[in-house]
Order: structure tokens, then C-alpha cells, then sequence
């Protein structure tokens, strides 16, 4: 009669406008980016990218390479007492803060600000005070402790341990926030009828605060990881790799691979590794996570 | 009665759920229709689809004789209130009541005219300059109404307005919203799972149960001949009682547990007396006791178990056998736990549902 | 008739207990307990300051003071030479100007971006909460899952991508980057803010006439002041404290200041000025840690916003 027949595909035309760079980001940079890159993983691309097939090529070179195999390995000691060390830090932290303290404030944006800044400036940082001339080394032995030896960033063996103590300082305030945040989340009630029922605090953290908490740390988790496998600027800029090929890392291999050896195929190779490394961490997460509950995503 | 909104057929499903089910409903002109039931019958989702604020999956619905079905909400010639209010907090009350004018391109003096009689009506021209964030619930709600107001529009539609106000200001301002209707006498819906705002304000109640209306009648009808056991449920508190047993001899008597009573007087449906399994329901309000029982056609024995007192009246709760039954007493009379207590009533003022459909007899 | 009866009594048996614990229960301030606590955040709090604490002492000395001092010390002799040279001076490779000019850069970098990449969101976020089309969410599904794909994956498609626009070495090329990579979270963090508010209110506003727009701007747009403040900020320090997009899509004209000072400090000819690197180190930590000590709360929500679940 007199209102128009709405057409399905004009109807929020507006809404779906709106969505173009959402939906040109998701499909042609997201996912054609990504199939992009790992079709020409088995290319023999070099300087530029040419379709040449070459099948796993580019991956036996990769895992015959020691620069990658030291990366990955390096990735793995970085990566895994991170992770250790981080979440129990940041909880420790976060528990300490939750005690209803005075200057809370004062404590929380203090352990919090390293985050606000860059990897760059928090790789220099460090690898200023970590210089055994003049930093922590050198202090101790200036103290009278003559035979102190502390230069991680000299010594290959632990260099990867002198990123890992910057990593952790830069990134501990963000999991005690979040983890604070979900302290706070958590019913205060718990709290109440566990000194009702006479329960030691640890205990109650342990059996029942952790566990209420797990939503918080399977999130806080996938931040870290993800974090983790991008690690690159904090590299660069504290030891450039080095001593040697010391503290190599897998972004940093593909960066140079594609930006500066001209080995394309062996940047997109590399890369792709990289991503498998995190499906094999997030995809876990998401069917847990939002597998069961398709309808309302 | 002319038919002010119309809804044929209407359908509405959600996936594989089916929300509505097959709806019609005639409104009339300058009727206060309210859609009463438990949360979750779709009530608020018929109200959205008259709204427009849903699309609906099938059928028509007429506005004014106008099939609006594909409108938009602002062209359906109707007014909203919501139950969050759903003020703009940045804008002050008169923002809020000329948004709507604004976007429709009403002229600057048309606007502040119609916002001066509404503000009239509602009592809130000292609050038009305040913003609603400054502002008491009743006298948000009541911007909320003046929204619709000055819409100069047939139809208000109302989704459970009052149910973020305490007890006091939904009284008073439920008095309000009829005294409203008396004066505006434009076509109402209201929706609300309160039976108490249903029955003050309606002149006509659709029950509403897993999308479809069970029954439409006005509020006495509904309260003295529920067409079936869940509305005889749903209206009064506390609920009617309810007697398990047989209609006998061509509808003349029904046998239970407590008893064979005489159905003489009651009124059987268009489908007649019939024998089997059935419901006697009888309000606790029609139930007599002490003196008054022994005049009752109905007479039973009975034990106080539990007394509530309310002031105005008091509710026993009384035990026939191992049967419990609520009855409503005048609140000077003085009973106490374990008395005798003699109840009786009248089959007139009696229910009878068919056992397996739950329909009236 | 029961309740006179006992009353009296208790206040009979109250009244007997004289002389036992009465009012608050006595706190010390200094239990094992507190001290324990109190130390231990002291501890903390100091061992996270002080490399702020050596950035800014060590920009504040002379090299001479430098090499026979330990970096803890105070300077003796307050300078500010360092801080000149590391804004004007200061070298990467052979070009001899400072960080000013990357500053500037930065900036170009930072503002168009944040802008950009806000708009597109704050709309996309408002898109998807309020007038759901058919494929939204699958689009957003991808669009949040982009978020945990490895830069490095997408690096070299983007560049290609770049170099077809003409944009490549660009800053505005640039600008592009970040607007595609704040994407996710923005869109989240947006999309998530409007679905918390009041479906009502945008029904209300439907049935006053709004469209598409009307909605966003005169309806939406005045109560979100603090998703947007949010936004800012998460886009502000992000943007400018990046490294790998600056590194792989500018030229050495348009770095990004963490570039240029990467370059100024990790260069290996001459002398090494600890103090002008330190000082080149605030400066460029500068922009973040004064928004993130002026904003305080806010910051903490806007890095809250990327634990929330979609």
C-alpha cells in the first residue's frame, strides 16, 4: 500500500557502508594477506616475489638454518619463563595491591608505567643499566665484591635472560592489572564465608579465587603469547640479536630475511611458522571459548 | 467499534524460535488494551513489531487503517514510553521533547507550542530546563510520557512504564496514566506482567502465554470467567483453588476427595455440561466462613494451619484433609492456628476446567 | 505476651559481662603482616623506578661524570647539554640533526592515525551494536581473529598493496597501517561501549525520527565521551610507541621517532654519549608516559578493553 517494499540488500544501507573498511580490512589484508603469504612460502622467492613452485623448500632451508633453529630456541627459553614468570608475578602483585592498602594508587601506577612505554625505549633502558661497565655489574664491584659477574647482554650463554629481565618489567603491570581486575571481579561474599568457615588465605586463593579467576587468566594468557611470538622492537634494540646470533628471535629473522637479505621465500616461510605457532595456542581458546555458544557471537 | 490498530497473521521467529504465533487482534478507537503475562510470551515483542522496532516475519499490521507493516517506527503515527525511561541524558527535558519534532521539521513556534502543552498536562514546566540526569523517577517517566505527547499522535504505546518506580510512585502515577487516557482518549497498549496495573487500567486484557493471547475480555471477565486454568492462575493472589476430582450426572455434581458437591447454579460454556475428569477452581475472595458458610450451598469442614494477617484483610490457609486451601477473611476477624473452622461457597461463584485441554467448561 | 518476658532478661545477662572486649577491636600498625606487605611493595615499587630513575639522572650528566661514577649516583653537576644535543644534534648515519625532525614525523604519523582509525571504528563499532545486517558478525568474527595473526605474516602483502597505491615509504602509507591494525581492538572496544548502553535509548530515538546518523551523532556521540578519551589514548601510545610498521613502511626521510632512535642510539661509529642516548630515550618516551600519568584510570581501561571478550 503506501509504504515501499523494503529491499534486503539496501536495507541498512548505511550500517553496511560503515562496515566497508571492517569488511575490505578482515578479507583482503586479514585473510588474503595471510593465504598470500603462505602460498608464496613455497615459492623460490627471492628479491622480489615470483611464482616459482617449490614446494617445502623454503622450510627444510629454514629448520637446516642455526640462526632460526637458535631463534625458535630462543623464543622458547623467552617465551616460557616469561609466561612463568609474568603470570606469578603479576598475580603475587595484584593479590599484595587487593590487601585494601594505603597509597594503592600511588603503587599501581608505578609498577604500570613501564607499559606505556615503547619496547625501543624500554630495550635501551636496559641495556644501559645491564652494561657491565657502568651499570649493575660494575656497581657491585665498585661496592667490594670484586669477582661479580652480572653482563647478560655480553655473554651469549644468558643474553637471552638479560631481554627476559626487561621483558618482565615491561610487561608485569599489565598482567597485575588485569589480574587485579579480576580480583576485584570476583564476589566479595567468597571472601566472608571463607573467614566464616576459618580457610588461611593462600587456601582460599588456591581452591577457590584461582579457579573463580579462570576466565581472566585464559585471556590474560592469549595477551601474553601473542605478545610473546611478536617480540621484535625489544630485540632490536637491546642487543640487535646479538653477541653473535645470541638473542635471535623468529619476528626478527623474518624481518631481516624479507627487509634485508632479499630471501623473501624464507621471510614468508619463517612467518608462517610463526603463525602456526599461534593457532596452535589460540584456536584451542576460541573453540573453548566460543565454541559452544555460536548464537549469540 | 471502529478498529483503531489491526494485526493479521502475524508471525515472528527468531531462527528456528518462534516468538509469535499466528497473532490477531483487533484494538478500537480510543481503547486502553494492556498485554499481561509472565516473561518471556512476547508480549514486549508484540508491542516492538506495532512499534515497528521489529520486523516482523509474516502478516500485516494496520495503524489507523493503514498498513504499516514495512513503515518505519517514526512514520506509524505512534508515541513510545519505555520502562528504562530511555531519556537522552545529554539533552535537557526540552531537548527531549522536541528531538522528535526537530527530526520531523516542525517549525520553531509549532514546537515550543506542543512542548507547552504537554509540559501543561504532565505538570513539568519547571523541569524543562533541567536535564534528566537531575531528575526523580516518576518525573523522568513523566518527560518519558510528554515525549509521546507532544507527538500529537492515535496511538501510545507503553512497555511496562512503570516497573522501575517504587510502590508508592506506581500507584500514583498509574492513576495518572488513566486520568490521561480519560482526557486524550487515543488508543493505549500497555504492557506489564502486573495483574493489578492490568486490571486498573484496561478496558480490555490480552493474556498472553508462548506468543499467542490466550484471552481477551475485560478485566471482570477475565477475573470471573477465565477461559482456562493458567489465566484462572495467572489473575488473583493468592491464586484460585483448585479441587481435583469428577463432573457426574450430566453436569449436576462434581465428586473429590472432599466431598460430592451439588453444581446447581453454575454456568457451563457454549460447549454445555459434560462428564469426566475436570478442575473446580474457587477464589479464596468467595470462599465464607464461621456464620456466613452454614448459608452456603457448599459446606466443608476445615482445620486453620497458617493465618497472614494484612491489615485490610487476612488469609488463612486451611487444611480439608491433606488438602490446602487459601481463604481471604476480614481483617478483624480473630482466628489462630489449629482452630475448627467452618468454609463454605457458592457454585455460581465457581470455575470448572476440563482436565486434559485446562479450557473452561 | 513471650516477648516482655525476655527482654529484661537479656539486658540483665548483658550487664553481667562488664569488664570484656568493648568497641572496635585493636588494630597495631605495625603487625608481621603489614610490615611484610608495606616492604614488599616498597621494594617493588623502587625496583620498577629506577630504570626511569637512571634514564633521567644519566641525561643529566656530563660524560666525565659518567665514566668514573656509578649510574645510580645523582649527577653532581645538573646539565642540560645532553637534552639539546640528543633534540638537535644527535646522529643516525650520517645525517646530523636530532630527533626533531622525527618528532615532527611522529606526530604527522600519530594524529591522522589515531583520527583516522577512531572514526572508522567508533562507526564499525556502532554499525555492528545497533543495526545488526546479515554477515556482520561473521565479518567481525575475522576481523578479531586478524588481531592474533603475526605482523610478520601480513608484512609483505602490505607492502605490495602499498607500493600499488603509491604509498609505499609514505608516511600517509603509513597512517594506513595503523588504521587497518587498530582495527579489532577499536572495533571491539566501540562495539562492545554501544551494546552496554540502553537498547531502549536507540528504540526511543527510532520512534523521535532518527536515522542511521541522527542516532550516532545527536543521540550517541554526547554520552561517549569516555569510550572516545579511551580510544585516544590506546591509539595515541600504540602509535607512537610502534617500531616494526615505522621500520618496514617509512624511508629514512619519514621514520618514526622509536626509529630514528633505535638508529641514534645502536650506532656504532665514535664516541658513545650515554647521557645524549638517555636523553634521546625520554624524549621519545615522553608523549607516552605524560598521557599515561595525566590519565591515569582511563589508561588502565583502555588496556582492560583488550582482555574483554567479544
Amino acid at each position: 500500500m503506501a509504504s515501499k517494499r523494503p529491499n534486503q540488500l539496501f536495507r541498512n544501507m548505511n550500517a553496511k557502508v560503515s562496515a566497508i573498511p571492517m569488511i575490505v580490512t578482515a578479507l583482503f589484508v586479514f585473510v588474503g594477506g595471510t593465504a598470500w603469504t603462505i602460498v608464496y612460502s613455497f615459492t623460490k622467492s627471492g628479491l622480489l616475489p615470483r611464482m616459482k613452485w617449490i614446494g617445502l623448500d623454503q622450510y627444510e632451508r629454514l629448520w637446516g638454518t642455526k640462526r632460526w633453529l637458535i631463534a625458535i630456541e630462543n623464543l622458547a627459553i623467552y617465551g616460557l619463563s616469561m609466561l612463568v614468570l609474568v603470570f606469578v608475578i603479576g598475580f603475587i602483585l595484584a593479590a599484595l595491591i587487593d590487601q585494601k592498602i594505603r597509597f594503592e594508587n600511588t603503587v599501581r601506577t608505578v609498577i604500570l608505567y613501564p607499559y606505556a612505554m615503547s619496547f625501543v625505549v624500554t630495550g635501551l633502558v636496559w641495556q644501559w643499566i645491564l652494561n657491565p661497565e657502568f651499570g649493575v655489574q660494575n656497581i657491585m664491584r665498585g661496592l667490594g665484591w670484586q669477582s661479580f659477574t652480572f653482563d647478560p647482554l655480553y655473554n651469549a650463554e644468558i643474553a637471552i635472560f638479560g631481554v627476559l629481565i626487561a621483558g618482565l618489567w615491561q610487561g608485569s603491570g599489565l598482567v597485575m592489572v588485569l589480574m587485579l581486575a579480576g580480583l576485584r571481579g570476583i564476589d566479595q561474599e567468597v571472601w566472608k564465608a571463607s573467614r566464616v568457615d576459618g580457610i588461611p588465605a593462600w587456601k582460599t586463593y588456591i581452591f577457590i579465587v584461582i579457579p573463580m579467576m579462570r576466565p581472566v587468566f585464559i585471556t590474560t594468557l592469549v595477551l601474553v603469547v601473542t605478545g610473546i611470538v611478536k617480540v621484535f622492537d625489544l630485540i632490536v634494540a637491546q642487543t640487535g640479536g646479538g653477541p653473535g646470533i645470541a638473542t635471535e628471535v623468529p619476528a626478527k629473522y623474518v624481518y631481516d630475511m624479507m627487509f634485508r637479505n632479499n630471501n623473501l621465500g624464507q621471510g614468508f616461510a619463517a612467518s608462517t611458522m610463526m603463525l602456526v605457532t599461534v593457532a596452535i595456542i589460540v584456536v584451542p581458546w576460541a573453540i573453548l571459548e566460543f565454541g559452544g555458544k555460536k548464537n549469540n557471537g | 467499534m471502529e478498529s483503531s490498530i489491526t494485526i493479521r497473521d502475524l508471525e515472528l521467529s527468531f531462527g528456528a524460535v518462534e516468538v509469535l504465533k499466528n497473532l490477531n487482534l483487533d484494538i478500537g478507537q480510543g481503547e486502553f488494551l494492556v498485554l499481561l503475562g509472565s516473561s518471556g510470551c512476547g508480549k514486549s515483542t508484540l508491542l516492538n513489531c506495532i512499534a515497528g522496532l521489529l520486523d516482523v516475519t509474516d502478516g500485516q499490521i494496520f495503524i489507523q487503517g493503514r498498513n504499516v507493516t514495512w513503515e518505519e517506527p517514526s512514520d506509524r503515527g505512534i508515541g513510545m514510553v519505555f520502562q528504562s525511561y530511555a531519556l537522552y541524558p545529554q539533552m535537557t527535558v526540552e531537548g527531549n521533547l522536541s528531538f522528535g519534532l526537530k527530526n520531523a521539521g516542525f517549525s520553531k513556534s509549532e514546537i515550543a507550542e506542543r512542548i507547552d502543552r504537554a509540559a501543561k498536562v504532565l505538570q513539568i514546566e519547571p523541569l524543562l530546563k533541567r536535564k534528566p540526569g537531575a531528575l526523580s523517577g516518576g518525573q523522568r517517566q513523566r518527560v518519558a510520557i510528554g515525549r509521546a505527547l507532544v507527538r500529537d499522535v492515535d496511538v501510545f504505546l507503553f512497555d511496562e512504564p512503570l516497573s522501575n518506580l517504587d510502590a508508592k510512585l506506581r500507584t500514583d502515577l498509574r492513576a495518572e496514566i488513566k486520568e490521561l487516557h480519560k482526557r486524550l482518549r487515543n488508543t493505549m497498549i500497555y504492557v506489564t506482567h502486573d495483574q493489578i496495573e492490568a486490571m486498573t487500567l484496561a478496558d480490555r486484557i490480552a493474556i498472553m502465554r508462548d506468543g499467542k493471547i490466550l484471552q481477551l475480555a475485560s478485566p471482570k471477565e477475565i477475573y470471573n470467567r477465565p477461559a482456562s486454568k493458567y489465566v484462572a492462575e495467572f489473575i488473583g493472589s493468592p491464586s484460585m483453588n483448585f479441587f481435583d476430582g469428577k463432573i457426574g450426572e450430566n453436569g449436576q455434581s462434581f465428586a473429590c476427595d472432599a466431598g460430592t458437591f451439588s453444581l446447581n447454579g453454575y454456568q457451563f460454556g457454549e460447549g454445555g455440561a459434560q462428564d469426566g475428569t475436570a478442575w473446580l477452581g474457587i477464589r479464596p475472595e468467595h470462599i465464607a466462613v464461621g456464620t456466613e458458610a452454614k448459608t452456603m450451598p457448599i459446606q466443608l469442614e476445615a482445620s486453620v494451619q497458617h493465618v497472614e494477617p494484612l491489615g485490610s484483610d487476612t488469609l488463612v490457609r486451611v487444611l480439608i484433609g491433606d488438602r490446602r486451601l487459601w481463604v481471604r477473611i476480614d481483617g478483624q476477624s480473630e482466628v489462630a492456628d489449629g482452630d475448627a473452622l467452618n468454609i463454605g461457597f457458592d457454585p455460581a461463584m465457581a470455575n470448572i476446567f476440563d482436565k486434559t485441554s485446562e479450557t473452561r467448561l | 505476651m513471650v516477648d516482655d518476658r525476655t527482654i529484661p532478661a537479656a539486658s540483665q545477662t548483658v550487664n553481667d559481662f562488664d569488664g570484656g572486649p568493648r568497641g572496635p577491636k585493636p588494630q597495631r600498625a605495625f603487625s608481621r603482616k603489614n610490615v611484610f606487605l608495606y616492604g614488599t611493595l616498597l621494594m617493588v615499587t623502587i625496583y620498577y623506578a629506577i630504570p626511569l630513575y637512571v634514564m633521567i639522572v644519566t641525561s643529566l650528566k656530563g660524560l666525565p661524570e659518567i665514566r668514573l661514577g656509578n649510574i645510580f649516583a645523582p649527577p653532581v653537576e645538573i646539565t642540560f647539554e645532553p637534552w639539546v644535543k640528543a633534540w638537535a644534534e644527535a646522529c643516525t648515519g650520517l645525517n646530523c640533526n636530532g630527533l626533531s625532525g622525527y618528532f615532527w614525523n611522529s606526530v604527522k604519523i600519530t594524529i591522522p592515525s589515531v583520527i583516522l582509525s577512531i572514526i572508522i571504528a567508533s562507526v564499525n563499532g556502532y554499525a555492528l551494536a545497533n543495526w545488526r545486517f546479515k554477515g556482520a558478525n561473521l565479518f567481525f568474527a575475522i576481523l578479531i581473529f586478524g588481531a592474533f595473526i603475526p605482523y610478520q605474516v601480513m608484512l609483505y602483502p602490505i607492502v605490495i598493496m602499498l607500493r600499488e597505491l603509491g604509498l609505499y615509504g609514505d608516511l600517509s602509507g603509513l597512517v594506513i597501517v595503523h588504521t587497518i591494525f587498530g582495527m579489532p581492538i577499536l572495533t571491539l572496544l566501540f562495539r562492545n561501549y554501544f551494546a552496554s548502553l540502553p537498547e531502549e535509548l536507540f528504540k526511543a530515538a527510532r520512534v523521535d525520527g532518527a536515522g542511521f546518523w541522527g542516532i550516532y551523532f545527536r543521540v550517541l556521540l554526547p554520552m561517549s565521551l569516555p569510550i572516545f578519551t579511551v580510544a585516544v589514548i590506546l591509539q595515541v601510545t600504540g602509535i607512537w610507541n610502534d617500531f616494526l610498521f615505522g621500520v618496514v613502511y617509512t624511508g629514512p626521510e619519514s621514520y618514526p621517532m622509536t626509529v630514528a632512535l633505535n638508529n641514534i642510539v645502536n650506532t656504532t661509529q665514535g664516541v658513545t654519549e650515554y647521557n645524549v642516548n638517555m636523553a634521546a630515550t625520554i624524549i621519545t618516551a615522553l608523549v607516552p608516559l605524560t598521557i599515561y600519568f595525566v590519565s591515569g584510570k582511563l589508561f588502565v581501561r583502555g588496556i582492560a578493553a583488550g582482555a574483554v571478550k567479544g
